[in-house]
């Protein structure tokens, strides 16, 4: 039952082939033998589970089920959930039980669907390899040696390892689709705006984007028409209405137009990578699709101007945790300066700490212009090469990630090399451009992501695309090695 | 040597909005600790905010009543700084673009001239929340306790320029800003509370120099004695200490009103680099032109333009109808009093005398008068009509401040109703003249032009005899009379 | 671009950050190091771009003026690590 893909557990719930409390104590049961060597969920909420399920089940006898009824999710750790510990990975937010939801986890309650709980994931979701997190690193399904991509790493495990068809995550830099082509998953970062932030601990409010991860593009469109919606809590969130997703999927992608950016296949891309993407790209020549070959000249100051930005803006949002009214505080504070200090010192992470002073640092006398101020600039230029390639093409593709999942503890003590792992995703969440990834083959045993970068709002389109290749291809279909409880 | 001091105002002003500036919590005060602050204005975490349009609205009235500029695109920006009664760690505020930019306004002074005073821009803030201290609580921990109900109301700060000279400038701009926010609606200025307070930048200067001073900012002060009083007090120690050979440095001061002193506040002297940035949560408001004009349309009658009407169509002298339209209560107060009366300059007299007078007393405003606008009307009336006279008005008036109802059945119950009937009034005259013949001997022997002096002993007669409420007019012209009949 | 330990812990202060003595040194180079990967922004000519702090051109969308929270005082204040008489404790502030 673990494989079967949403669209399948709609069908086969409908069709009465299964319950509900039938699929998520199986996916449960799968998690309690599965997950204590994925590490993939900071928190299974059984008990709750089970009586959404049941739930369900009596909605789906009664005949009024909606999108979703029934079907088992996960949540990244980063949606505040009513009664559910949130920790965003943290030590400052192990004992948070928030007392209200993220709008993203009152749309999947809406739409039916079942939470087994929060996933894992790189302290405030500053990291690409899941190794930030406070409740310890996530291994890759395909090899538990590796890491699985971050910051969304659990969410995408997770889904990887069948534990459940279907995850919340975010994306701030990459944190979507770079962990989906570590796991060999399909994930997708909407245009910003398109699914609210409320709730959604925020870590640079201009970047970050919540996104489904899945199996399949389909899947990834039905959850997609979930949780985007509207918003009048999140200033930012487009006043959009609330789109269908799967309706595209089945068009022809004859004459679609692909521009191919020659930055992103240059130097620093892993040989075997960069094979894979070539015969993706074939295969959509196969299917009827142009190539054109594009320039995105400003590509190589993406990450510089990130990594002024995004710090940045986490420096100020994560002021709020102070031990004061919430989360982690010192024991014992001298004095006001201290209970900071301490609390803060103690509560955060290496990385978490680290970004937070390269932000002051940014923004701080005398620097504000210089970085700032310039990386606003750069930004604008990034996106304006967007907007000009956008002219001539329909779709953008290029690899997700440079390489596939390296070893744990391979790049933990160079944060600079890590952040290189985004190279190819940052410049889509600096323009606000929807991206995705999905599996396009394997490099020495390991997935490959094609990500697929579309214009603003037109991830139907992508979703349409990318269903057309796995349509085409089975790769999405392969299985990790960690599926079987007899992998060790 | 003579000193010049240069003194520049930062209000702030909270707006009487129902609902927070960036949340859906309740602004009201005197809430119970903490109960009107929600998981926005306590920072939760993923918490987002959601600017009130009415705050715009307000700021929008306020920089058109200060014949400003409005912003049309502004943009909030993130003040980051650690304080526990800022939850977020930072305060969402406006620098490079404010919702109101330059302006100016006229203030008044006492002696009766007019000056302008510049407005460098004003913008929309949140406000934070209170810090209390042990005394709040029944175990001797120490600590301090916060409350967040404050935290989130909005407010404009309002900053001019350093165009003042003296303390009665300072204080006469601020009574203007108070007069108009307070004319607008937009706040209720109520100081006690804190809805409107100030941070004077104080410099001295020796007069003629054209480059500004090193200047102190004196914060929180909330009383137009206190700013006045701070305001000297500062001014005279920086002339001290440069008389002496010392320095001003740039720094935050206090205003320590039992010691009528300031002090040093270096516990905020930790090199503040507040890190200014656009707040990401929030995106530009853009406010169109149609918008502008119809809140200008909109706008009410504001202080210089009523007191201009004042002068006009009730008569009144400028000081006059300054000092009447200072309060929009004021102005309200007396346009009805002077309505009803049909007598504004008598309406006038009383509002700022009388009436005035026992406001101070009581210390109470305008609105808490216990004697309505109606009743001094009534009162009005019946001076006019000559029921009775100014003197006995003032009696009526003191009985009707103590509620024994308005001015006809005050006159009613006591008997203050004035005589004007010759008759009684002859028969008193007969009286008093038959009882003094020494004065009358003294008055037929007087030089003429004395006479006219010497009548006072018998008005007072017979005043006396009437208990004060024989008609004085009719008094004379009888009482001469029959003086002159005895020549 | 080196950042020398003066300026961490300035910077620390500025983020009420506690950074001890001995991991100072480390801090102080990997934060050189993403110094120097963020100084490429440098070599752009940005003449005359209005920096863009916001994807989209979006503008402000203005909520009305009601009041639609009720008092979750006791929720909230579950929360907090210390607190007494309704009110977030902390360590005494001194104005």
């Amino acid at each position: 039952m673990h494989q079967l893909t949403i669209a399948e557990i709609v069908r086969g719930l409908r069709d009465k082939q299964f319950s509900s409390v039938e699929i998520t104590t199986h996916l449960l049961e799968r998690i309690q033998q599965l997950d204590s060597q994925l590490n993939s969920f900071i928190t299974v909420t059984g008990d709750q589970a089970i009586k959404a399920a049941a739930a369900a089940d009596d909605r789906l006898a009664q005949g009024d089920a909606p999108a979703l009824c029934g079907v088992p999710i996960a949540h990244k750790d980063i949606f505040c959930t009513t009664g559910v510990r949130t920790s965003c990975g943290s030590k400052m937010l192990d004992n948070f039980i928030p007392p209200y939801d993220a709008t993203v986890v009152s749309n999947f309650q809406q739409a039916g669907a079942v939470s087994l709980g929060k996933t894992n994931m790189d302290e405030f979701a500053m990291g690409s390899s899941n190794e930030s997190s406070f409740y310890g690193a996530v291994k890759n399904p395909w090899d538990i040696e590796r890491i699985p991509g971050g910051s969304s790493g659990g969410s995408a495990a997770a889904v990887a390892a069948q534990l459940v068809p279907g995850t919340t995550a975010t994306d701030t830099g990459g944190s979507i689709r770079q962990p989906a082509a570590m796991t060999g998953t399909t994930g997708l970062k909407p245009t910003y705006g398109r699914v609210s932030r409320w709730g959604m601990i925020a870590f640079a409010s201009s970047l970050d984007q919540g996104g489904p991860i899945a199996r399949t593009a389909e899947d990834a469109a039905l959850m997609l028409s979930v949780m985007a919606s509207p918003d009048k809590k999140d200033s930012t969130c487009l006043d959009h209405p609330a789109e269908d997703f799967s309706a595209k999927l089945n068009d022809s992608i004859q004459g679609l137009k692909i521009g191919v950016p020659s930055e992103y296949l240059s130097d620093g891309l892993d040989t075997e990578v960069r094979e894979r993407v070539q015969e993706a790209l074939n295969e959509y020549v196969k299917l009827g699709a142009e190539l054109v070959e594009i320039n995105l000249p400003h590509s190589n100051l993406a990450v510089p101007a990130y990594y002024v930005i995004a710090p940045a803006e986490a420096s100020a949002n994560l002021s709020r945790f102070d031990g004061v009214r919430y989360g982690y505080r010192c024991e014992n504070p001298a004095d006001l300066r201290d209970l900071y200090m301490r609390s803060r010192g103690e509560g955060f992470g290496e990385e978490v700490k680290r970004r937070i002073l390269v932000g002051s640092y940014a923004l701080s006398a005398g620097y504000y212009d210089a970085y700032y101020n310039k990386a606003q600039q750069v930004r604008r230029l990034i996106k304006q090469d967007f907007v000009d390639a956008f002219d001539k093409v329909d779709v953008i593709m290029g690899p997700t990630a440079p390489n596939p999942a390296f070893k744990l503890g391979e790049k933990n003590s160079d944060p600079v090399a890590m952040y290189l792992e985004d190279i190819y995703t940052i410049a889509t969440n600096l323009a606000g451009l929807p991206g995705m990834s999905i599996p396009c083959g394997f490099a020495r045993g390991l997935p490959v992501g094609l990500q697929i970068i579309g214009n603003y709002l037109d991830e139907a389109r992508m979703l349409n695309v990318a269903h057309q290749f796995q349509q085409a291809t089975d790769w999405h279909q392969k299985t990790a090695p960690a599926t079987t409880p007899t992998a060790e | 040597m003579e000193w010049e001091v240069v003194i520049g105002l930062e209000v702030h002003v909270q707006l009487a909005t129902q609902s927070k500036i960036f949340s859906g919590a309740s602004t009201a005060f005197g809430a119970a600790p903490n109960t009107q602050a929600c998981a926005v204005d306590l920072a939760m975490p993923g918490t987002l905010p959601v600017p009130n349009e009415e705050a715009f609205r307000f700021a929008v009235m306020f920089g058109l009543a200060m014949n400003a500029g409005i912003g049309k695109r502004s943009v909030f920006e993130r003040k980051n700084y650690f304080y526990p009664d800022l939850p977020k760690g930072y305060q969402t505020t406006q620098l490079e673009k404010p919702i109101v930019g330059e302006g100016q306004i006229e203030i008044h002074l006492e002696d009766g001239s007019s000056k302008t005073v510049r407005l460098h821009h004003a913008h929309l803030e949140e406000d934070a929340g209170k810090s209390l201290h042990e005394a709040v609580f029944d175990s001797g921990h120490g600590m301090s306790g916060i409350d967040l109900n404050r935290a989130g109301t909005p407010l404009i700060e309002i900053v001019s320029e350093p165009d003042m000279r003296s303390a009665a400038e300072a204080v006469a701009y601020l009574k203007k800003i108070h007069s108009i926010v307070t004319y607008l609606g937009i706040s209720d200025g109520d100081m006690s509370q804190g809805s409107l307070r100030c941070d004077a930048n104080v410099s001295v200067r020796l007069k003629g120099e054209e480059e500004l001073g090193t200047r102190a900012e004196i914060k929180n002060l909330n009383s137009f004695r206190f700013i006045e009083k701070a305001i000297k007090v500062e001014a005279q120690r920086q002339i001290d200490l440069i008389e002496d050979g010392g320095k001003v440095i740039q720094e935050t001061r206090l205003y320590d009103a039992d010691k009528n002193e300031t002090r040093s506040m270096r516990s905020k002297e930790v090199a503040n680099d507040y890190r200014y940035f656009p707040c990401p949560d929030l995106l530009p408001v853009v406010l169109t032109d149609d918008y502008i004009e119809q809140i200008r349309g909109e706008l009410p009658e504001l202080p210089d333009a009523k007191c201009a009407r004042f002068e006009t169509n009730y008569g009144l002298s400028a000081y006059d109808a300054d000092q009447l339209t200072q309060e929009r209560a004021t102005a309200d107060y007396f346009e009805q009093v002077a309505a009803k009366s049909g007598e504004p300059k008598l309406a006038a007299n009383w509002v700022m005398g009388e009436l005035a007078a026992l406001l101070n007393r009581e210390e109470k405003s305008i609105a808490d008068s216990p004697v309505s606008a109606e009743h001094l009307a009534g009162l009005i009336a019946r001076i006019k009509d000559n029921t009775i006279s100014s003197k006995i008005a003032k009696q009526v008036f003191e009985a009707m401040a103590n509620g024994d109802g308005d001015a006809d059945a005050v006159i009613e119950a006591k008997g203050l109703k004035q005589v004007s009937d010759t008759g009684a009034i002859e028969k008193m005259v007969d009286e008093v003249i038959a009882n003094a013949s020494a004065q009358v001997e003294n008055y037929r022997n007087a030089d003429p032009d004395k006479r006219p002096k010497m009548m006072g002993f018998f008005v007072g007669q017979i005043m006396k005899a009437s208990k004060g409420q024989a008609n004085p007019q009719m008094i004379n012209k009888i009482l001469k009379e029959k003086l002159d009949a005895l020549l | 671009m080196a950042v020398d330990a003066q300026t961490v812990e300035k910077l620390a202060e500025l983020a009420r950050i506690a950074i001890s003595k001995e991991t100072i040194d480390d801090v102080s180079s990997r934060l050189g190091d993403v110094l120097q990967l963020v100084d490429q922004l440098q070599a752009v000519n940005t003449d005359g771009v209005e920096p863009m702090a916001h994807p989209l051109d979006a503008v402000q969308v203005l909520r009305k003026d009601e009041v639609t929270e009720p008092n979750r005082r006791e929720d909230f204040l579950a929360l907090a690590p210390l607190s007494e008489a309704g009110l977030y404790l902390v360590p005494k502030v001194i104005d």
